[in-house]
């Protein structure tokens, strides 16, 4: 990609999170360069959120370092981090009794954003997602496809460099997320950097240019889309072979 | 500190509360027909008039003059409404709670009665059913007993036949006594009092007016109250009442709502944002005073404008006790959901702390009624000093400065919730 902003929007070292004896996540290293769309694959419990929960800055981490646009986070510098981050959480985050605008506008508002700037900023997000002809109307008469949309947009409206998606595709019909795959597609034609989960192997080979695959709160690979689909024929079987064919829900156990 | 996100947050809470029908519904309607009813209630019992009157029973066995008369005598109070029964009716009756008390004279009540009078000998015994739950009405009945008793029985030593006839008697008992001083006096005071009967009986007292002893006074009742000449208003205590006990409520719901937002992804997204745990805080303290000032402020209007409940006192002192009322009840809220665990359990736990201090703080009913060591203990509960501050400023028509000790009392225990708040309430995770 042609890009005038080039390095590493994100760097990650030695990053690690516990609960209690639990390591959710367990010192891994990675960056992600500005403009570029990464995919963070693993098995349930593998410990994507909770990598992307210290990343957005919701949890502190145990020990490691996050740099954002060069700048390290904790202290003074995790305002700037919050500001340059857009979370879209895995679980839905949003007012079901209040109407997508007032949503958006809430958000906008806790990233600072008032007056006509936020109005402006709520109604290109809601564009972006195709929800502007229905900003009025409660979220709860919304489809499980259309909050999915709106929760991505509520990460939008500060305008943030670099966006975590946690699941953004998660339960909805092939429609609704062929439409949640061409606002991805728009935003990062728009220059964003993205970093986001799914499960969906065929969504990471369509929209992401490397991918780290994770288990056990560690990564296991860490290679371009590319690489893996030649390695091993398609990035379901490289995802398999790396993480093993077990159940992950009846091993949850203390490690 | 970032007011456009603190201005956000206050905006979305006053939002929800608007979408919320039932919140608006529970919080002023309900307190509203609650106090209507307590305070048509405790407004009946205030006047004489309308008050609903003590249903008694009385037993007759004796049949005399005198029984006769005292009967006469209750039957026509505006308090009582007697029944005359028999004995086994009565206490029937009272057992079932359909008379409050039942009074039986025995047998010879009239003459021993009369002997009694000037002896202190020998006296009769009234027998008295009560209803145990209603012991406010079994004063009530020996109160009137021993003030239409005293009256009748004297009566009928000053005029009637049975009194002559008893006082002839026990003047003669006396008379094969050996005199003293004292037994003199009291003959020549019974000789008096035989003097006046035999007047009475040859119809040549010349006076329409039959002597006897009665209560040498008459009460005169004056409820001291904002300004002489206004009623008391019992409306003014009923919404003082359940306007803090029903803005409570909405407190304890709004901590059980920052409780459940803290488990689902919104938390997530309001935690992403660039704010900090003070201004979330503090955003979230303004929006719940402001609901809170919002509901006591429609409770009152419609106190004022239905009920005509008046500011008798200070009105910023009662917009400052108010205003401090609402502020305890947003930390209170928002201690709740840092202390609290599950949100069902948080809601009963505190749902029953919250009832009780309310009925402690007397919102209930007053706490005058109460026992000395629960009025006491009711000191220590903020309940009782915003109950007492607002009454202060309605109806008893106090100036601002009986406003201060409340409102300072408030607001140190809204400091107290503050602190505690702030000292669990887990921002980083
Ligand atoms: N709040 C928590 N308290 C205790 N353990 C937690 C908590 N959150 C996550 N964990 C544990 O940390 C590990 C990683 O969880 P995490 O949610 O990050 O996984 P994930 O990769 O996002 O899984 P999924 O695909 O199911 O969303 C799991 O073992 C999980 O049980
Ligand atoms: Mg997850």
């Amino acid at each position: 990609m042609a890009s005038v902003t080039t390095g590493n929007m994100l760097e990650v070292m030695n990053l690690t999170r516990r609960y209690g004896a639990r390591v959710a996540v367990d010192c891994i290293s990675f960056n992600v360069q500005r403009g570029e769309c990464v995919g963070l694959l693993g098995p349930n419990g593998a410990g994507k959120t909770s990598t992307l929960a210290m990343l957005s800055g919701i949890a502190a981490a145990d020990s490691g370092q996050i740099l954002v646009s060069g700048v390290e986070a904790g202290g003074a510098g995790m305002l700037a981090l919050k500001r340059s981050v857009g979370l879209v959480p895995q679980d839905l985050a949003l007012f079901d009794e209040l109407s997508a605008r007032f949503n958006l506008e809430l958000f906008g508002g806790l990233q600072g954003l008032s007056g006509p700037v936020l109005e402006e900023r709520v109604l290109s997000s809601l564009t972006l997602v195709g929800l502007a002809e229905r900003a009025g109307d409660l979220v709860k008469t919304f489809s499980g496809g259309m909050k999915r949309r709106l929760n991505i947009a509520g990460a939008l409206l500060h305008d943030p460099e670099l966006m975590l998606l946690d699941e953004p595709t998660v339960g909805v019909d092939p429609q609704s997320r062929n439409a949640i795959f061409d606002n991805l597609e728009v935003l990062k034609r728009g220059g964003k950097t993205l970093l986001y989960t799914t499960h969906y192997m065929g969504e990471a080979e369509r929209l992401c240019d490397r991918v780290l695959i994770m288990d056990h709160g560690r990564i296991l690979a860490d290679a371009p889309v590319q690489r893996l689909k030649a390695d091993h024929g398609n990035l379901e079987q490289a995802f398999l072979h790396l993480t093993g064919r077990d159940l992950r829900d009846a091993e949850e156990g203390v490690k | 500190m970032n007011i456009t996100a603190i201005r956000a947050l206050i905006r979305n809470d006053l939002r929800l509360y608007r979408s919320d029908r039932r919140a608006v519904i529970v919080g002023i309607l309900m307190p509203i027909l609650i106090a209507a009813f307590f305070g048509y209630l405790f407004g009946q019992n205030s006047s004489d008039e309308e008050a609903g009157k003590v249903p008694i029973a009385v037993v007759d066995e004796d049949g005399s003059a005198i029984t006769r008369a005292i009967i006469t005598q209750i039957a026509g109070d505006s308090m009582l409404q007697v029944t005359p029964l028999a004995r086994e009716a009565a206490r029937e009756q009272v057992r079932k709670g359909t008379q409050q008390a039942a009074a039986i004279f025995p047998k010879g009540f009239g003459e021993q009665s009369v002997a009694a009078l000037f002896t202190g000998r020998d006296k009769p015994h009234v027998e008295l059913f009560v209803d145990p739950s209603q012991a406010m009405s079994s004063r009530l009945v020996q109160g009137m007993l021993a003030q239409y008793a005293m009256q009748e029985i004297s009566k009928e030593a000053f005029n009637g036949a049975m009194g002559r006839q008893n006082l002839q008697q026990m003047l003669a008992e006396l008379s094969t006594q050996p005199v003293t001083g004292q037994r003199r006096e009291l003959m020549e005071l019974m000789q008096s009092a035989l003097r006046l009967n035999d007047l009475q009986a040859q119809g040549t007292a010349g006076d329409a007016t039959r002597p006897a002893l009665s209560i040498p006074y008459e009460v005169a009742t004056t409820s001291v109250t904002a300004s002489t000449g206004t009623p008391y208003n019992s409306f003014a205590h009923s919404f003082a009442g359940m306007s803090v006990q029903f803005i409570l409520f909405a407190g304890i719901d709004a901590g059980i709502m920052l409780l459940l937002l803290r488990q689902r992804g919104l938390w997530q997204r309001i935690r992403a944002a660039p704010l900090g745990k003070g201004e979330f805080v503090l955003a979230r303290m303004i929006s719940t005073a402001l609901i809170s000032a919002f509901q006591i402020t429609i409770i009152y209007l419609a106190a004022m404008l239905i009920f005509k409940v008046r500011i008798e006192g200070s009105l910023p002192g009662f917009v400052l006790v108010a205003g401090a009322f609402c502020l305890l009840n947003a930390a209170f809220g928002l201690m709740l959901a840092t202390v609290g665990g599950s949100a069902p359990a948080t809601r009963g736990i505190a749902t029953m702390v919250m009832l009780l201090l309310v009925m402690m703080g007397g919102a209930w009913v007053p706490s005058f009624i109460f026992p000395q060591w629960l009025q006491g203990a009711a000191q220590f509960t903020p309940t009782h000093w915003a109950v007492n501050g607002l009454d202060a400023m309605t109806w008893r028509g106090l100036p601002f400065s009986e406003a201060l000790l409340p409102a300072a009392v408030l607001s140190g225990t809204t400091l107290l919730c503050l602190a505690i708040a702030i000292w669990r309430f887990r921002w980083e995770e």
